[in-house]
C-alpha cells in the first residue's frame, strides 16, 4: 500500500532522510521509533507529500507522491493524518472540523457529512461534544476529535505523527485505545511514537532510525526479542525503562 | 474673548456639517473594505514561494508607506480624469487613492496575522486534502483576522481621520464643511474647536471599544 | 491621452528654486519639529511609567487628545484658534508682528503631535525592560530618579531606536500638510507649479521622486544609527 524506496532529503546542506526504503502492506500497523532528531517525523511528512524531497520514490496505493503530475490534493484526501499538536481549527466545533473536508473535497451535502461526523464521535467515544470548540475540550479529546477527522474523509491509510507526545499522561491512554480499535479494524497505520507499549501490543512491524537512516524494519516480536543492532538495542534499554 | 463664542453658528450649521460627516463616514466605510481586501491579497503575494509576487508586494507597501497621503491624494485626483478622459467625481478618485495608499498598512497588518497562525494549522488543512486557495479561506484567513482584529479596527479609526485630508481636493466631508461654514460666517474658532471635539468624541469612543475588544479576547 | 511632456520645466527658473526652496522648507519645519516631539515626548512618555497618579494622568490625557484629532484639525486650530485664545497682546504679536507666522504654527502643531506618538515608543520601552531591574535598581538604594536616569532611560532608549526612526519619517512625511496652512514646502511647491505650468504629471512625479530619495537616505542613516545603538539580546520587533 505504501512504499517508498531510496528516499534522500536535505534541507540545505543538512542530510534528514538518507535512503530509506521500506514498505506498509495493506492492514498492517508499522511503528516508526528512534530519537529526536531521526528523521522519522520528516519521513512520515513526506508521504502525504507536506514535505517535499529530493532523491528516491514514495508511493500510496500506486501513485506516486513525488511525480510532478500527481493531484496532491486528492492523494491527500485518501490518506489520514493526525498531528501531535492535534491542529483541530480553533474557530470550529468539533462537528465542523470533521465536517468540512467532507463538504470542500469530497463534495458531501451537509446532511452527509453531519451524519458521518456525527458517527465517528460515537466511535471515540465523544458523541455528546460534537458542539464543543477545541479550546473547550481537553488534549485527549481534541486528540480524538482530530482522528474522527481524518477517519472521516474514509481514507486507506493513516498517519500519525507522534500522537500522544503532547499529552498529560492520564490522557494517553484514551487515544491509544482509540488507534488499537482502529488497527482491530484492518486500518492500515504508519505510527511515529515513543510508546513502546502499544507498538508491543499492536503493531505489526517495528521500524527504527537514527540521524535520517533506516536502522532496524523487523517484525515486532522480532524487534523486541532479539534486535540486531547496538543503537536499537541501546535505544530499546533506554526506553523499556518506564 | 471666550464671551465672543457664539454656539448658536454650530446649531444652524449642524445639518450641512451632518451631511459631510455622512461623506466622511462612507469615504472611510468603502475603503476600509478596499483596502483590507487588497491589503490581505497583498499579505498573501508577500508571504508567497513565488519570487515576482514578493517583489510586487514588497516594492508596493515600501512605495506607498514613503510619501505622504497627501501627495497619494493630489496624484489621484490629477491622474484619473486624465487616464479616464472624462469628468470624474473627486470623490473617485480619493477612494482609489485611499484604497491603494492604506492598502500598504494593512497589508503589513495581515501578514504579521497570517505569519502568526502556526504552520501546522495550513498543514492539517493540506492533509485532510484542501488546496491552497480553500487551506487559506477556511483554515488560514479566519484565524488571521480573528486575532488582528483590534489592530484593523485601530488602523481603520486613522483612515477615518485621514479623510479629513480630502479638504484639499474640496471634496465636501465633515472636515471641509466645518471649514466652508467658519469661513461663511467667519466663526473660526467656533467652527474649528467644534470639528476638533467631534473627532476628538468619535476617535476616542471608537478606540475604547476596541480596547474593550482587545481584553475580551485575550480572557 | 492628451498630454504636452515637457520635462525640462522643472530645471528652468524660477520653478526649480521654487522646488528647491520646498524642500528647504520641508526639511526645515521636519526638523524643528522633531526637536520638539522628541524631548516633550520623551518627558511625557517617561511621565506615563512613573507611579504617581496624577501625573501619568496628565500624561494620558495628552496623549489621548493629541492622537483622537486628525493632524489637518489640528494644523487649523493652531494657526486660526491659538491666536484668539491666548491673552490679547500676545495674540495681536501672533497675527502680525510673528516672524513666520504659518511656518511657526506649523512647526508647534506637528512637534506637539509627534510628541504624543514619541511618548508612546518611549513608554513601550520603558515598559519593555523587566520589572526586576528597577527592583533590583532600588534594592541598590538608589532613589527612583537615579533608576530612571541609568537604568531605565538609557536602556528603554536604546531599544525604541527603530520605532523612532519611524517616528522621524512620519514627521517628515506629516510636513505636507503645512500647505493647508500656506507653508511653502515641497508638497506646495508642486502644486504651485502644477498651477502655473500645467505640467501637473512632471511636477508631482520629481516631488513624488524627492520624497524617496528623502525617506531613502533617512532610513539609511537611522541604519546606522540602529546598528550603533543596539543592546545585544534586546529589541522590540520593528515592522518595517
Amino acid at each position: 500500500m505504501i512504499k517508498f524506496n531510496n528516499v534522500n532529503k536535505w534541507y540545505g546542506s543538512f542530510q534528514v532522510l538518507k535512503d530509506c526504503t521500506s514498505s506498509v502492506k495493506k492492514g498492517e500497523v508499522v511503528v516508526i521509533c528512534g530519537p529526536s532528531g531521526s528523521g522519522k517525523s520528516t519521513l512520515i511528512k513526506c508521504v502525504n507529500g507536506l514535505e517535499p524531497f529530493q532523491e528516491g520514490e514514495i508511493s500510496v496505493d500506486g501513485v506516486s507522491v513525488g511525480a510532478k503530475e500527481t493531484n496532491l490534493p486528492k492523494l491527500r484526501s485518501q490518506i489520514g493524518m493526525v498531528f501531535q499538536n492535534f491542529e483541530l481549527f480553533p474557530h470550529k466545533t468539533a462537528m465542523e472540523n470533521i465536517c468540512l473536508a467532507q463538504i470542500k473535497v469530497l463534495g458531501r451535502t451537509e446532511d452527509e457529512a453531519n451524519t458521518r461526523a456525527q458517527e465517528l464521535l460515537d466511535r471515540v467515544g465523544l458523541g455528546e461534544y460534537g458542539n464543543k470548540y477545541p479550546s473547550q475540550l481537553s488534549g485527549g479529546q481534541q486528540q480524538r476529535v482530530a482522528i474522527a477527522r481524518g477517519l472521516a474523509m474514509d481514507p486507506i491509510a493513516m498517519l500519525f505523527d507522534e500522537p500522544t507526545s503532547a499529552l498529560d499522561p492520564e490522557m494517553i491512554n484514551e487515544v491509544l485505545d482509540v488507534m488499537q480499535q482502529l488497527a482491530k479494524s484492518g486500518m492500515t497505520m504508519m505510527v511515529v511514537t515513543h510508546e513502546m507499549g502499544f507498538a508491543r501490543r499492536v503493531a505489526d512491524r517495528v521500524i527504527f532510525m537514527d540521524e535520517g537512516e533506516i536502522v532496524e524494519d523487523a517484525t515486532t516480536d522480532d524487534f523486541f526479542g532479539k534486535p540486531h543492532s547496538d543503537r536499537a538495542q541501546e535505544f530499546l534499554s533506554k526506553i523499556l525503562e518506564h | 474673548m471666550l464671551g465672543d463664542f457664539d454656539f448658536g453658528v454650530i446649531v444652524t450649521a449642524l445639518p450641512y456639517l451632518w451631511e459631510g460627516m455622512q461623506l466622511s463616514l462612507l469615504l472611510t466605510g468603502l475603503a476600509a473594505i478596499g483596502s483590507i481586501a487588497l491589503g490581505t491579497i497583498l499579505a498573501l503575494m508577500r508571504l508567497s514561494s513565488i519570487r515576482l509576487f514578493q517583489w510586487i508586494g514588497a516594492v508596493w507597501v515600501n512605495f506607498f508607506r514613503s510619501l505622504p497621503l497627501l501627495l497619494v491624494i493630489f496624484w489621484f485626483y490629477f491622474l484619473v480624469p486624465l487616464i479616464v478622459q472624462g469628468q470624474v467625481d473627486a470623490f473617485e478618485s480619493a477612494l482609489i487613492g485611499f484604497v491603494l495608499f492604506e492598502a500598504a498598512y494593512y497589508c503589513e497588518i495581515m501578514r504579521s496575522g497570517i505569519q502568526s497562525i502556526s504552520r501546522g494549522q495550513a498543514w492539517s488543512g493540506y492533509a485532510l486534502g484542501l488546496n491552497y486557495p480553500q487551506t487559506m479561506r477556511y483554515v488560514v484567513l479566519p484565524q488571521a483576522f480573528r486575532n488582528m482584529l483590534p489592530i484593523l479596527l485601530t488602523q481603520t479609526i486613522i483612515l477615518f481621520q485621514d479623510t479629513s485630508l480630502v479638504f484639499v481636493v474640496g471634496l465636501a466631508d465633515f472636515m471641509t464643511s466645518a471649514v466652508t461654514v467658519a469661513q461663511r460666517d467667519s466663526r473660526l474658532v467656533e467652527l474649528y474647536v467644534f470639528a476638533a471635539l467631534v473627532y476628538f468624541v468619535m476617535c476616542y469612543f471608537a478606540s475604547l471599544y476596541v480596547k474593550t475588544l482587545q481584553k475580551k479576547m485575550h480572557r | 491621452m492628451n498630454y504636452n511632456w515637457n520635462w525640462g520645466i522643472l530645471f528652468e527658473e524660477p520653478y526649480f528654486d521654487w522646488l528647491v526652496s520646498g524642500v528647504e522648507w520641508t526639511l526645515f519645519v521636519s526638523a524643528v519639529a522633531w526637536i520638539i516631539a522628541f524631548s516633550l515626548g520623551s518627558v511625557i512618555g517617561v511621565a506615563r511609567t512613573v507611579d504617581s497618579v496624577p501625573v501619568r494622568a496628565v500624561a494620558t490625557a495628552y496623549v489621548e487628545l493629541f492622537r483622537n484629532i486628525p493632524l489637518i484639525v489640528q494644523m487649523f486650530l493652531w494657526f486660526y484658534v491659538v491666536p484668539e485664545m491666548v491673552p490679547d497682546d500676545l495674540g495681536r504679536w501672533m497675527k502680525r508682528d510673528m516672524p513666520f507666522p504659518e511656518a511657526t504654527s506649523a512647526i508647534f502643531c506637528l512637534g506637539t503631535y509627534t510628541a504624543s506618538r514619541v511618548a508612546e515608543q518611549v513608554r513601550a520601552g520603558i515598559e519593555s525592560i523587566p520589572v526586576g531591574q528597577r527592583a533590583a535598581g532600588l534594592a541598590m538604594g538608589l532613589t527612583t530618579i537615579q533608576v530612571y536616569r541609568y537604568l531605565l532611560v538609557p536602556v528603554g532608549y536604546r531599544i525604541i531606536v527603530p520605532p523612532l526612526t519611524s517616528e522621524f519619517l512620519t514627521i517628515f512625511k506629516n510636513s505636507s500638510l503645512a500647505l493647508t496652512i500656506g507653508v511653502a514646502e515641497l508638497l506646495y511647491q508642486a502644486r504651485q507649479i502644477e498651477n502655473y505650468t500645467f505640467q501637473g504629471f512632471e511636477a508631482f512625479t520629481s516631488v513624488t521622486l524627492i520624497y524617496l530619495v528623502l525617506t531613502m537616505i533617512v532610513v539609511a542613516l537611522m541604519v546606522r544609527v540602529e546598528e550603533k545603538t543596539k543592546i545585544p539580546g534586546y529589541g522590540i520587533q520593528k515592522d518595517k
